[in-house]
């Protein structure tokens, strides 16, 4: 198995991630849709740090997660003070944040 | 000398005077008449010692300076704050303040009932100060200040009573034609400075005296033509003539300390100190004498249709002005005489004004001569001082006028070409002029019938009612004093040539040239003239009826009455021009400047306006802006790697 196909798998699941967060309406789902793109970009820097033999990659991979689980404690946080606010999960009811 | 460094107090006596009157405000107010006439006095009697010193002292001696200390020093300028004592200051300081004494003495009683009595001698004082300053400054700079102080206290003093809109804007009228010529001396003084490098006399008079070739004619002239136009601000000559008359608005002490002793002899004042530069320029020289033949006319065909007296009175001045800047015109021959007439000219106009005011103030401040008449009796003291002064400003042998004007006439004749024909001839018709216009004035005032009447129930039923009397001791005797020396100063003076001898040291020597007709003739022919004009207006004024209102006249008579259209010419040919301008002005900042930047600003408003709208509120939308941007910036990378 082609070590390239580790890449094409990554760039999928970063599309199917950016189409969630730009389609979906409720945040938890939009929120799933960020950590799959996480996740993508996770692949695709352990699939470098193969490629090129070094451990920057993998590093770097480390490095997301613990962003990504600090950013999931907070976002999970934000969206349920919301709901609790206005009894809605939905991104587009969040639009007060306007010109 | 040893009077010499009594020089500052002669400015600074009056100007602490003005200072207590001003500051110290109401508390003065009931001696701060009598303290004003005593700084006028005290000055003048400082005056006295300096000049009993100077006459002690040899001739060649009499030129000092006398410097305070340094005032201004930046780089290559340098200006003393010092003072020009000699022979030509030294006259000045005795008219100003002999005669400026006087005329405090005078506003005492006749600004009795002013409740702001005390602030009109403040101002008196002030005028009187830089007055003195003016003609003690030993630079230009100095002179300038002294220049612009004589300035202020005109238009303070012309519009003193600013209750009345007319006063005031006399007044700003008086201020802003000054300005125009104040602009001149400025230049002027620029050009000194570019060209000699200092401003003080002693550097720049006998520096432009010898260096004319150096420094180039085309400076020396456009110094001289700048001085002119000062000197024509200060002094009401042509083309700045119009402040003059309007200035009558002012309560008649002050017309005559500005025709006598201050203000306008600041302008020929000038223009003989700066001889030498005007001799280094004999264009600007010869257009000094032109400006001085026109304004000598201009003022007598102008006097010549006055029906107020003191307006008849300041073109009267705006003509013997006239007549000195023509003898300054003539050159080292003239300016004496351009000095003497001034001195004479002095006392009889105070006279002569301090007797309208008199007059005004026996017929309840009427100024219309065509209501007066028939007033000898009444006013016998003003009569015989006003006589006197009518007697000099004619001319008539041996009065004061006689000895100065005669010389001006004889020294315009001198000379080569059409100069002598040109400007001895106008001198001489000047001279027929003044006479016709001063006797009307004098024969409409105090002879003929009465146009006025002592009760309701006698005399016409439309004159008007009023009740003559003869003016306070107060007001009489500066009067009789200016007469005495309307009747003995000229000839006292001119004997021996005296007073041309004793201002030598600072206009230097003069050669006797003789005159294109002989001097008798000339004088026979001014007396003739004199004569004649007063005969002509002895038999319209005095014998025949004075017509109460004016007559209908050619149109010569109705433009002089109203001043040759003197402010319609300056008002379409400067001022609608002018506004014109500055309205063009306006309106390009407006809209080319102002409407530049502006539209600017607003195009970036509006931008940020269609800009804002992205901001919906929406995360998906930002999502999408940010993975777009994702996308551009990838391509741009791709493009760029490829």
């Amino acid at each position: 198995m082609e070590i390239t196909h580790y890449l094409g798998l990554a760039a999928v699941l970063f599309a199917i991630g950016a189409a969630t967060v730009l389609l979906r309406r409720n945040a938890i789902v939009v929120f799933m849709g960020v950590e799959l793109m996480l996740n993508a970009t996770n692949l695709a820097f352990v699939t470098f740090a193969r490629i090129h033999g070094d451990v920057t990659g993998q590093v770097l991979a480390f490095f997301v997660m613990v962003v990504a689980a600090a950013e999931v404690v907070v976002g999970l946080a934000i969206i349920i003070t919301i709901f609790r606010s206005r009894r809605s999960a939905s991104v587009d009811d969040v639009n007060l944040l306007q010109s | 000398m040893q009077t010499l460094s009594l020089a500052p107090w002669l400015v600074a006596t009056p100007m602490i005077g003005a200072l207590v009157l001003l500051v110290a405000g109401r508390r003065t107010d009931r001696w701060g008449h009598w303290l004003g006439v005593l700084a006028s006095a005290a000055t003048f009697v400082v005056g006295l010692v300096m000049l009993l010193d100077m006459l002690g002292t040899p001739a060649d001696q009499r030129v000092g300076t006398h410097t305070v200390g340094s005032w201004i020093s930046v780089g290559p300028l340098h200006v003393d704050l010092g003072f020009q004592v000699d022979p030509l200051s030294m006259t000045f300081v005795m008219l100003v303040t002999f005669v400026g004494s006087l005329i405090h003495l005078y506003s005492v009683a006749y600004m009795d009932h002013d409740v702001d009595r005390r602030r009109f001698f403040g101002y008196l004082n002030l005028f009187v100060a830089a007055m003195l300053l003016l003609v003690l400054a030993d630079s230009y700079l100095l002179l300038f200040v002294g220049w612009e102080g004589v300035g202020l206290a005109s238009f303070l003093l012309i519009g003193f009573w600013d209750g009345r809109r007319e006063n005031a804007v006399a007044g700003k009228k008086a201020f802003v034609m000054n300005r125009v010529g104040d602009m001149g001396l400025i230049v002027a003084m620029m050009l000194l400075l570019a060209t000699f490098g200092a401003l003080d006399f002693a550097t720049v008079l006998p520096a432009a005296g010898e260096g004319a070739t150096a420094a180039g004619q085309g400076v020396m002239t456009a110094i001289g033509l700048m001085l002119l136009l000062a000197a024509c601000g200060k002094s009401a000559q042509l083309p700045l003539q119009a402040w003059l008359g309007d200035a009558m608005a002012g309560p008649t002490p002050v017309s005559a300390l500005i025709h006598a002793a201050t203000m306008v002899t600041a302008g020929v004042y000038l223009l003989v100190r700066s001889g030498t530069i005007l001799e280094a320029a004999p264009d600007a020289q010869l257009v000094v004498a032109v400006v001085g033949a026109l304004t000598l006319l201009f003022g007598a065909i102008v006097g010549c249709a006055k029906d107020d007296i003191k307006k008849a009175l300041a073109a009267s001045t705006m003509s013997q002005i006239g007549y000195m800047m023509l003898a300054a015109g003539l050159g080292p021959v003239g300016y004496a005489f351009a000095i003497f007439h001034l001195l004479t000219h002095g006392f009889f106009k105070a006279g002569l004004f301090l007797g309208a005011g008199s007059v005004m103030h026996a017929m309840d401040d009427d100024v219309n001569m065509r209501r007066f008449g028939g007033l000898t009796r009444l006013l016998p003291v003003t009569a015989i001082t006003m006589g006197l002064g009518w007697l000099a400003i004619l001319g008539v042998p041996p009065f004061s006028g006689f000895w100065s004007k005669d010389k001006i006439i004889e020294a315009a004749f001198v000379g080569e070409g059409w100069r002598p024909w040109v400007f001895g001839l106008t001198a001489l018709l000047g001279a027929g002029i003044t006479a016709y216009y001063m006797s009307r004035l004098f024969f409409m005032t105090f002879l003929g019938r009465r146009r006025w009447r002592p009760d309701e129930g006698s005399g016409d039923a439309g004159a008007p009612v009023r009740h003559p009397h003869e003016a306070p001791r107060l007001m009489t005797w500066p009067m009789i004093v200016l007469a005495a020396g309307s009747v003995f100063l000229g000839g006292i003076l001119a004997l021996g040539d005296r007073f041309v001898t004793w201002l030598e040291p600072v206009t230097g020597h003069a050669e006797h040239h003789e005159p294109v007709l002989p001097v008798w003739l000339l004088m026979t022919l001014t007396l003739l003239l004199v004569v004649l004009g007063a005969f002509l207006a002895f038999r319209q004024y005095a014998v025949a009826a004075v017509p109460v209102s004016p007559p209908p006249a050619p149109a010569v008579v109705r433009a002089a009455r109203v001043d040759l259209h003197q402010d319609d010419v300056n008002e379409s040919l400067v001022m609608r021009p002018g506004q014109y301008l500055t309205r063009a002005l306006v309106y390009s900042d407006r809209t080319a400047v102002d409407g530049g930047w502006l539209g600017l600003a607003g195009g970036i408003g509006r931008l940020g306006g269609r800009l804002r709208r992205l901001q919906n509120g929406y995360v998906r939308s930002y999502a999408a802006t940010m993975l777009g941007g994702l996308g551009v910036v990838g391509l741009v990378v791709w493009v760029l790697a490829s």
